[in-house]
């Protein structure tokens, strides 16, 4: 017990904690990337496999083979084949940015199966009616689909974005160095697994525990706006 | 004089299945057409095609004196002016009755968001539900949605009225009060092509009666004649079935 508090102690150092915010903060950019960038691109992604018209069918068949495969391969391999896929190309890219963009592979193929599945409940006849009605794309997505798939794509959306955070982790693979890989920089330098790791928990649970109430929230709110 | 809609040789196939095989069919200003025949013989298929839901295979269609099919870039200008209602009302869940009457007419055509939702208003009245502005489409029962349905395809203010087996998804109470309003409104002049199996509408409101077999139209006369002794057989075995 003695000695716990004297390494703590000795582990507040601004260095340390610098250290552990850096950390943080890479942790954080990834998710965020992986999960804001995949929104947006997984959107597209649904919005293009929902889509009919026949000169576009190539790329709906490229959308498919794209999700297919990319939620089919574990988040490290993805990390390895996006840093091989830069060296190929001749590209000097820092890890981290190598990590950044794998997120955004990952986080585009798993977030547009869950806006797709959100498309699927509104009834395909319900976008023929906007049509008749003359509503452009958009504006069907916008004032008919988009507000009664919300509350279907919501939660998943959200329980994917937690545990993305959790799957960051991995990036410290490729040598990013981001909260787990500061656990371990800690745990080597002879600190106390407990707070070595504890500091790290903490880290962890302080980036996605607001994001768990925003969710929550949200969630509630949905349920709240039909019952008028 | 000139029909509102017409189409000639018009032509669709899913792959290899020919659906429609040359249908010509046309409608006046102010005319109420029926269209009824058996099952699978490209009745809705045909109304997908007039407003260009479905992209057709062949043949010509012109509204009020323009080829539609090839309007291209301007075939959503025309479409607004072909109205739709659907058999399964397809309402948006989302919103209240008169939201789903006065969205377009805000999102669409850019109207005063007052003076929409004060038509919308005028347009559940007309349909006889005044009293229904606030609900949402699972509380009104299955005749209730289809008169909002109607109201919300005349809020785009159509000269062509299309109906898709209007009442196919109604409870038998409830089919009398669509068809009231369908009737009422070809009475005011609206112009229709409905597509329907209610031999009773077809003899009170429908100005022509075409019959559909197999992707064309097999006969077509004036509503009286069409129900008179002289039908062909195939027609009068055809109305012998539905109406035993």
């Amino acid at each position: 017990m003695f000695r716990a508090l004297q390494q703590l102690h000795e582990f507040a150092t601004s260095y340390n904690l610098l250290l552990l915010l850096e950390g943080g903060a890479r942790t954080l950019v990834l998710s965020a990337a992986g999960c804001v960038c995949g929104f947006v691109l997984g959107f597209a992604l649904a919005v293009l496999r929902h889509t009919a018209a026949g000169w576009l069918l190539p790329a709906r068949i490229l959308g498919v083979v794209y999700v297919e495969m990319f939620r089919r391969i574990p988040f490290l391999v993805t990390l390895f084949l996006v840093f091989y896929a830069f060296q190929a190309l001749g590209l000097d890219v820092p890890v981290f940015w190598v990590a950044v963009a794998s997120t955004c592979v990952i986080g585009t193929a798993y977030l547009s199966e869950v806006v797709r599945a959100g498309f699927a409940a509104v009834p395909r006849a319900e976008w023929d009616a906007a049509a008749t009605m003359n509503f452009s794309l958009l504006q069907t997505l916008r004032f008919v689909v988009v507000p009664q798939a919300w509350r279907v794509v919501v939660p998943p959306a959200f329980a994917f974005f937690l545990s993305f955070i959790k799957d960051s982790a991995l990036a410290s693979q490729i040598g990013v160095v981001e909260l787990t890989f500061v656990g371990k920089i800690f745990n080597n330098r002879g600190l106390m697994p407990a707070i070595a790791f504890g500091s790290v928990l903490i880290a962890y649970f302080v980036i996605s525990y607001p994001l768990a109430r925003l969710g929550a929230r949200l969630e509630g709110r949905l349920a709240l706006s039909r019952a008028h | 004089m000139t029909p509102l809609l017409a189409a000639a040789g018009l032509r669709k196939s899913y792959g290899p299945l020919e659906v429609l095989r040359g249908v010509d069919v046309d409608v006046a200003r102010g005319e109420c057409l029926v269209v009824i025949g058996p099952s699978g013989s490209g009745k809705s298929t045909l109304l997908r095609c007039l407003n260009l839901l479905e992209p057709i295979s062949g043949g010509r269609i012109v509204f009020q004196g323009e080829d539609i099919a090839e309007a291209g870039r301007r075939a959503p200008e025309i479409r607004r002016r072909i109205g739709m209602v659907f058999q399964n009302f397809e309402l948006f869940r989302h919103l209240s009755a008169l939201d789903n009457i006065a969205l377009a007419p805000i999102r669409v055509k850019g109207e005063d968001r007052r003076a929409a939702r004060e038509r919308a208003q005028h347009l559940l009245a007309k349909v006889h539900l005044p009293d229904k502005s606030d609900a949402f489409p699972d509380e009104l029962s299955g005749g209730q949605q289809q008169r909002v349905a109607i109201a919300r395809a005349l809020a785009m203010e159509p000269a062509l009225m299309l109906y898709d087996e209007p009442t196919s998804a109604l409870d038998p109470e409830t089919v009398g009060e669509v068809l009231q309003v369908m009737q009422e409104l070809a009475e005011e002049g609206s112009t229709s092509i409905v597509v329907t199996h209610e031999m009773g509408f077809a003899r009170r409101a429908a100005d022509r009666v075409v019959f559909m077999d197999a992707g064309a139209v097999a006969h077509a006369a004036p509503a009286a004649r069409f129900f008179s002794n002289e039908a062909p057989e195939r027609v009068a075995r055809f109305l012998g079935k539905i109406e035993a």
